[in-house]
């Protein structure tokens, strides 16, 4: 078992206001180096509601999609599936999941709690894939490059 | 395995983040990923060395050449990856979420 990512922070706005920024206005504050596509990032979205689609699109006009939106309880809680692997590739059979809570601390601060959890996927993901391709030489490895070149 | 906080120090470089991301996307050799990136081969190979040391990527010998790719067990690699992902974003969102005020 990993330990998730805990991290917080306090910001003086409303806890519907956090909420709201959080998801709405994703692109205000999502890091535009941190992104999977081969053409600069132009836009980040987040879709409201369960199963919405988390994705980025990129100046060229194509879609990355990061995962979907698995709870949605404004302005409280957040569940987002991260469908990234360690290959950087976006993998729909592949899931973590990053919890967001809201809580209110005032009418003008509230603490916003994210928990990135189940990274050890991350390594079973990595060994699934290293075993149905096969031993990591001769074959393998050529049936990886060209698995690596099709999804480029 | 190295402890989180080392990779996490390691990662801190940003030519070492870019190795480390080309790394994660195939596995490579020391003379491929030198091409790609501004800075000398010898200087990409201390890179390495402290990625390696920091147990993010392993290397290992094919033919004539050594070949460097993350450690598939190297699940810390990720993790604070994401921890620093996440630090910086949070921070960014704080900082949107205060400046409009409301």
């Amino acid at each position: 078992m990993i330990d998730p990512v805990l991290r917080e922070v306090l910001v003086e706005t409303s806890q519907a206001r956090a909420f709201e920024v959080f998801t709405a206005g994703i692109d205000r504050w999502w890091p535009r180096e941190h992104h999977i596509g081969k053409s600069p990032l132009a836009r980040a979205v987040l879709e409201p509601g369960v199963g919405g689609r988390w994705y980025s699109i990129c100046e060229d006009g194509t879609e990355c999609d990061v995962g979907k939106v698995l709870v949605w309880d404004p302005p409280r809680r957040l569940v987002l599936a991260w469908q990234i692997t360690a290959r950087w590739q976006h993998d729909p059979s592949f899931l973590t999941e990053v919890e967001v809570v809201f809580t209110a601390e005032g009418p003008k601060r509230s603490r916003v709690a994210l928990e990135h959890r189940n990274l050890e996927r991350f390594g079973e993901h990595a060994e699934a894939i290293r075993k149905s391709i096969g031993a990591d030489t001769g074959w393998g490895r050529i049936l990886e490059s060209f698995a690596a070149s099709a999804v480029a | 395995m190295a402890n989180a906080s080392e990779a996490f120090a390691a990662l801190g470089d940003p030519t070492r983040r870019e190795i480390f991301e080309r790394l994660a996307a195939r596995p490579m050799p020391v003379g491929r990923l030198a091409e790609r990136l501004p800075v000398s081969r010898p200087a990409v190979s201390q890179h390495l060395k402290v990625l390696k040391d920091a147990g993010l990527v392993i290397d290992q010998q094919e033919g004539t050449q050594r070949v460097y790719r993350i450690d598939p067990r190297g699940i810390a690699a990720m993790r604070s990856y994401l921890d620093r992902f996440w630090d910086r974003s949070l921070a960014a969102f704080k900082a949107i979420a205060e400046e409009e005020g409301e």
